[in-house]
This record gives structure tokens, C-alpha cells and sequence, in this order.
């Protein structure tokens, strides 16, 4: 069985965002900035999350709030046309 | 936003004709690269005097550095990711007694000699506060009351070509650097805010405060420069110069702990260690001033000139 989009949406914050913490104890809806996530890392997510969905991020999109969570980085994802699973 | 090229206002052109024709900018033939008349020079160093007097008094130790950075300092501060069409690195030779001889041949005709250069390990000053982190390192723990360092009004290179007189490659940038606990320097900051926007009104100049967003590349300087005001970590003074709109003359710039990590500068206890740094563009200010109070400096008003402390 693959990996859901949510799983997938982790492993590309727990390689990517160098949280001082494991993203498995964080919820969906935790903000990833406050558990440490820097502005230059976020960068490497959004750039991981294009690899590892086949997207490019328009510019409207290129914004803190949408990679500051599990949930808002899927709905982003999903507004973006990726098959959620 | 980002790395577009910035347009350039018949105005700010019109400026840059007066200041050549009245002799305070000496044109290089690239733009952006100007020598200065006497005055223009003794304008400027008033302005850095009286910046470093401010700092002094509240606490600033002076320190001095050279215009070329190692290119492992700026390789460790991810400036050639973040802003890699504005940073110049230097080469040298590097070749035999031929690759002389042809490197010789190509520049007097004003070929392309470029492939017999190579990497010296030293780069442009991209930003005058740059040196400072390392050296405050190199220091050892800070006291319990943080660091603060004036780096003068020292020289530093942009690749932005322009016919803005206002947008230099390289110009003189004023780096005041305060280092400490979180709450030390954001208050730091806010203070130097107020303070330099009373020094640029009290010189006749229109100054006001705003968010902005540093000049970062590509689609990655997108997203940081939307991170960086959405945590407003970058305020500027923006002072009309030529043209609708106006022109950055200084930048306060919160760093959280950026530098602090990268170069492992240690607090005296527990306590995180960020940094914050203030930057005025000295030749900035004085074209904001010869626009204002005219071409002239001796036709100014004796107020202003006794606030800068220009000599008469």
C-alpha cells in the first residue's frame, strides 16, 4: 500500500524542514514555524514538496502561511489539482 | 519584488545628468561606478562621523575591515543562493608564460579573456556587516549585556548596474551591528529606528519608516521575502530623491539567529543570541540632501549644515 498525500506531505518536512523536534509528534494542524522551522528552510520544503508532487507553486502561493502546516500545505496541494490519498 | 531589474525614472536620469554636470559625480564609463568631488567627500564623511558619534555614545566599539570577504564566510551565510546576481567574486591569473601572452593579446582587443582567470578565495563585500559576525565569534561568549559594533562607513559591492544615481554597484554602507539576547535586540532595534529617522528629518529630509523585503533571487526569494514581512525582520527609511517614488537611505534588519548560528556566537547564558544590524547608505543621504537643499552646499541652511557638522 503507498503512502497517503499526508505521509508523503512528512517526509518531505522531516527531510527538508531540519525541525528540532520529530515531526511525528506533531499534529496536522501544528504551525511548523513555531516548532523551529526557519524561513530559508521552508524554502527546501517548498522546494521538496514540487519534486514530490510534480508542481510548481504559483507566485500568490509563494506565502508563509501556506507551508506553516501539515493541513494548509495539503490544502494547498490540493488546490494545485493533486489527487489527494 | 525580487530579482526583476529595476525600472529607472527619468527623474532619477535627470539627477544623475545635474550631479555629472555640477562635478559631484564623476562618471566611470560603467554605470553605477562614480568618483566624487570634494564636497560630495565632505558631505559624506560628516555623515559618518556624526552616525559613528551616535553609535559611540551609546555604547558602539569601532571596528574596521576590509572591502573583500573570505568566500567561505559568504558561502556559509547562503548569500550565493539567496542573492546570487548580486554578489561579485574576485579572480586573478592563473596560467603559464603562453596563457599570458594570448590573455594579453584578447584584452587589448577587449575579448573574452576570462578563461584563463581563476577563483582567488575572496569575494566582493556583499554587506558591511558581514565580517563582523565572525568576529564576534572569535571573541568567545558575549557579555551579559550583548555587542554592539559601528563597521564605519565601509565600501561594498552589488551587481546592479543602473542609470539610477541613487542605485550604485558599489557605494559606502554605514553598518551599525548590535548582538544579544532576543528581547536586547529587538528593542536595540526599535530605538535605532526612531533614532534614525530623527537624524534624517533633522537634516530637512521627508523620512519615513516602512516594511520591506530584501532584494533575494528567483522563486526561493519569493517565499523569503514574503516571510520576511510577514515578520516584519526588515524595516527601511525611505526618503524621496528624484522621481514618484522613494528611495531606501537606511535598512534595519533582524536577523533572529541566521548569523548567530552560522558562525556559533555564544551568549553569556542560557539565552539565544540573535542579531540585528542597521544599515545607512551614506551616498544615498547625500543625494537625498543635494536634492533637497540644492546642488550647493554652502547655500544650505546653516541649520542643516551645523546638524551635520559639514565643514564651512
Amino acid at each position: 500500500m503507498s503512502e497517503t498525500t499526508r505521509e508523503q506531505i512528512r517526509d518531505v518536512i522531516g527531510a527538508h524542514a531540519n525541525l528540532p523536534v520529530d515531526i511525528r509528534e506533531l499534529g496536522d494542524a501544528a504551525d511548523l514555524f513555531a516548532a523551529g522551522m526557519t524561513s530559508f528552510a521552508s524554502v527546501n520544503v517548498m522546494l521538496g514538496l514540487e519534486d514530490t508532487f510534480d508542481v510548481e507553486f504559483p507566485d500568490t502561493m509563494l506565502k508563509r502561511s501556506v507551508f506553516a502546516s501539515v493541513d494548509a500545505i495539503l490544502e494547498a496541494l490540493e488546490a494545485l489539482g493533486v489527487a489527494l490519498v | 519584488m525580487g530579482s526583476e531589474v529595476r525600472a529607472v525614472s527619468a527623474e532619477q536620469v535627470a539627477l544623475r545628468d545635474r550631479l555629472i554636470d555640477a562635478g559631484h559625480l564623476i562618471p566611470s564609463g560603467v554605470d553605477g561606478v562614480y568618483g566624487h568631488s570634494a564636497a560630495f567627500e565632505d558631505l559624506r564623511e560628516a555623515l559618518g562621523t556624526r552616525i559613528s558619534a551616535e553609535a559611540r555614545t551609546r555604547g558602539a566599539t569601532r571596528l574596521t575591515f576590509p572591502p573583500v570577504l573570505p568566500v567561505r564566510q559568504l558561502e556559509a551565510t547562503g548569500y550565493l543562493a539567496n542573492m546570487p546576481h548580486l554578489a561579485g567574486t574576485v579572480f586573478s591569473f592563473d596560467g603559464d608564460d603562453a596563457a599570458a601572452a594570448v590573455q594579453g593579446t584578447r584584452a587589448s582587443a577587449h575579448e573574452d579573456w576570462s578563461e584563463f582567470q581563476a577563483p582567488t578565495g575572496v569575494a566582493l563585500m556583499p554587506a558591511a556587516c558581514y565580517p563582523v559576525y565572525p568576529a564576534l565569534a572569535r571573541r568567545g561568549p558575549l557579555p551579559a549585556a550583548g555587542a554592539f559594533i559601528d563597521a564605519g562607513g565601509a565600501w561594498v559591492f552589488r551587481h546592479e548596474p543602473s542609470t539610477d544615481p541613487a542605485r550604485r554597484q558599489i557605494f559606502h554602507q554605514h553598518e551599525l551591528v548590535r548582538a544579544g539576547t532576543p528581547e536586547t535586540v529587538l528593542q536595540w532595534r526599535a530605538q535605532w529606528a526612531q533614532l534614525g529617522l530623527d537624524l534624517l528629518t533633522g537634516l530637512g529630509l521627508e523620512a519615513r519608516l516602512d516594511r520591506a523585503n530584501d532584494p533575494f533571487f528567483g522563486r526561493r526569494g519569493r517565499l523569503l521575502a514574503a516571510n520576511q514581512r510577514a515578520q516584519e525582520l526588515k524595516l527601511e527609511l525611505l526618503v524621496p530623491i528624484a522621481g514618484p517614488e522613494p528611495t531606501a537611505c537606511a535598512s534595519f534588519n533582524h536577523h533572529l539567529d541566521h548569523f548567530s548560528s552560522t558562525f556559533a556566537i555564544t551568549g553569556a547564558g542560557d539565552d539565544p543570541v540573535h542579531t540585528a544590524c542597521l544599515g545607512f547608505g551614506h551616498e544615498r543621504i547625500v543625494l537625498a540632501l543635494l536634492a533637497r537643499h540644492g546642488l550647493d552646499p554652502d547655500r544650505w541652511p546653516a541649520e542643516v549644515q551645523d546638524r551635520l557638522g559639514a565643514p564651512r
